[in-house]
């Protein structure tokens, strides 16, 4: 999921025809003294992070004067957030608020339809809310070759509590988002809070837009004009996709290497059913050939948490000869000094069993002697 | 008798002429499946493995009364290769191609809804009966033997080893469904179960679970309610961490929705045991059986 940053967002919002508050995005102290001048009120200087929460870590703070925003400013720019640095500020104008409404539309997957979310209480996470005061979420599931209609987000502010002229300035928040959905395959997208102000005005104070990875290709546009990468990677991961090898990174100390993504799941389990923790999730893919085989090795191996490899392999489209090949290649080129265990059945299983044997290089027919095995390794390593 | 593919489905194969297609058309002949025919765009009148090509669904279907479609059309035309099917009438669609934009997926199963298709997929290894010697898919057949037990999964190799197990312990299947790791598929898991439930060889089900969503949930509230044969679970990612996704893009626990916990304890909840480890499944089996 390609996600966006809210003054990203709030620019396709713009261009959609959104009210946002006033303001710029700042990169230094500086810079925010000077957009909180343009701006000639008090403002709200906000972390620019790709994560939740951020109001709860410190990351959003109120200033009087331009001086003071820069203060505030620099405060944050100096943040971690969940771990992520803070690069970017947003100032805007401080809100006058009446009242905090949430608005929202994601992806329903036992309906498989786009689903439109609103709440008259808005300021707390859909998620909060839901447990805290499921009453008031209105919901309007999206008809998959109608679209949204107008009448439909009419109603949703009605539902909501609104009424008079509000009821179309809300609807024309919820339109605006479906238009956007379609038109950058939108996975989840978030106004919360969309603020009523006490002068009667809509304005979209915060904005979340997350992009269906799988459909970017036809957003080549848009990722341009971002001038970033679509996901934030580390030099494994990076190197992991662009192999085109799911991989994850966890707490424990074991590489798990597989071919198939419930399979890669359940060795994981199986590690952990014998009282050891994986360190790795790393998916071949179908069909892996000795040199992606040896890749997924050398990836592994780069992340210093490692301790011991675990390679499970069900044979299909993937052949054991080759698995063996990249195994031994592997080994030879760049040496494998952490204990390794293979377990390794299905197609041409023989041919990459005598390629082991010939290097001397031990394997195990059962994922569950498997994990046992490289839980007891990493035990005397460790 | 099985659900959804028998000895009287004729295949065809979308996207055939390209490296997967070929590959997997001639491994499904080679298996027993009767591939009448393949689609590319542009590529009729060729042949790819002695399979004639046409240049739409169609025409193949036609020309060879065709009742199925298999599509590995890449994932940019995978929806547009899907909605010909529906269009033509073919029934099952299963869909191979992994990474189908979600918005895509959601146009072609509401199609397929209105017209009463099912979908199979999308990133499905496919179907198989073996029984019929038919697969319409990439899993490997020879791991799958006929018998009485249904399995549906939401995984690919997980499956094969699950499948492997079974045969090994002497326990067949009457047809495997892999119904997709994407967040959106057509075919569900309470659907499976729905289809497995009324069809009369079928005298066990296992279903093979994994973190994200609810769909063995639902499974299971409607297992609960409506089915009096052994049901047999397992479920990937019992250790994944929330907020990651674990190779599919639908296995991710969200917040505190998602858990293999949840999905456990809804399956026991239903009457139906979860194996802690893939070769439990067969053990689990026999002892129902």
């Amino acid at each position: 999921m390609m996600k966006l940053f809210e003054h990203e967002a709030k620019d396709i919002f713009r261009n959609f025809g959104m009210p946002t508050p006033p303001g710029g995005v700042a990169r230094t102290p500086e810079e925010a003294k000077k957009r909180a001048e343009e701006i000639g009120k008090p403002v709200v200087v906000k972390a620019q992070v790709l994560t939740g929460k951020r109001g709860k870590a410190g990351g959003v703070k109120f200033a009087d004067t331009p001086k003071e925003a820069a203060k505030v400013a620099k405060q944050i720019l100096t943040m971690r957030i969940n771990d992520l640095p803070v690069e970017a500020v947003l100032v805007e104008e401080k809100l006058d608020i009446a009242q905090e409404i949430y608005a929202g539309i994601t992806i329903d997957r036992n309906e498989r339809k786009y689903v439109v979310i609103g709440s008259s209480a808005g300021g707390m996470s859909i998620e909060e809310l839901a447990a805290e005061q499921p009453e008031k979420i209105i919901k309007r599931y999206v008809e998959p070759f109608l679209g949204f209609q107008p009448f439909e987000a009419r109603e949703m502010a009605i539902a909501m509590g609104f009424n008079g002229k509000d009821i179309s300035k809300l609807a024309s928040f919820f339109l605006k988002l479906w238009k956007i959905v379609e038109a950058y395959d939108v996975e989840l997208t978030e106004i919360n809070p969309l603020i009523l102000t006490k002068d009667g005005r809509f304005l979209a104070a915060d904005a979340r837009l997350n992009i269906d990875d799988n459909a970017l290709y036809r957003h080549k546009d848009l990722i341009e004009k971002l001038k970033r990468e679509p996901v934030e990677q580390n030099e494994r991961e990076r190197r992991a996709s662009e192999e085109g090898m799911a991989y994850v990174e966890l707490d424990g100390d074991i590489a798990c290497i597989c071919n198939g993504a419930g399979l890669t799941m359940a060795t994981l389990d199986a590690v952990a059913l014998h009282g050891g923790r994986a360190s790795t999730f790393l998916d071949l893919g179908g069909g892996a050939d000795a040199e992606r085989v040896e890749k997924g090795i050398e990836i592994a191996l780069m992340y210093p948490k490692v301790k011991a490899i675990l390679i499970n392999i069900m044979g299909g489209i993937t052949r054991c000869d080759e698995v063996a090949k990249g195994i031994v290649a592997a080994r030879k080129e760049k040496g494998i000094d952490v204990p390794m265990v293979i377990r390794m059945v299905g197609t041409n299983e023989e041919e990459g069993q005598k390629i082991l044997n010939e290097a001397g290089i031990p394997f195990l027919s059962t994922m569950e002697e498997a994990a046992s095995k490289v839980v007891e390794l990493v035990k005397e390593v460790s | 008798m099985a659900v959804l593919v028998d000895k009287d489905t004729r295949v065809i194969i979308q996207g055939i002429t390209g490296s997967q297609g070929t590959f997997h058309s001639a491994a499904m002949k080679e298996y027993g499946t009767r591939v009448v025919a393949g689609v590319t765009p542009g590529k009729g009148g060729t042949e790819v493995n002695g399979v004639p090509v046409y240049d739409s669904v169609k025409e193949a279907r036609d020309a060879h009364d065709a009742t199925a479609s298999v599509i590995f059309v890449p994932a940019p035309f995978a929806g547009d290769a899907a909605l010909e099917a529906i269009a033509a009438n073919l029934n099952p669609v299963v869909i191979i191609t992994e990474h189908v934009p979600v918005r895509d997926e959601m146009r072609v199963i509401h199609a397929a809804a209105a017209k009463g298709t099912t979908i199979i997929g999308p990133n499905t290894p496919g179907i198989i009966t073996p029984g019929a010697r038919q697969k319409l898919g990439i899993m490997p057949g020879h791991v799958f033997a006929d018998g009485p037990v249904a399995l549906m999964s939401r995984s690919g190799t997980l499956t094969y080893e699950i499948a492997a197990g079974m045969t090994n312990a002497g326990i067949g299947i009457t047809t495997a469904i892999g119904l997709g790791g994407d967040p959106c598929v057509g075919l569900t898991t309470v659907e499976a179960v729905r289809l497995f439930e009324k069809d009369p060889v079928t005298k066990a089900m296992v279903i093979v679970g994994e973190i994200g969503g609810d769909a063995e949930e639902r499974a299971a509230a409607y297992i609960k309610e409506y089915v009096d044969i052994p049901v047999v679970g397992f479920i990937a990612g019992r250790t994944a961490p929330p907020g990651k996704r674990m190779g599919h893009v639908g296995a991710i626990i969200s917040g505190s929705s998602g858990t293999a916990a949840a999905k456990i304890k809804a399956l026991n909840d239903a009457g139906v045991p979860v194996a802690e480890k893939p070769s439990d499944v067969a053990r689990l089996l026999k002892e129902m059986l």
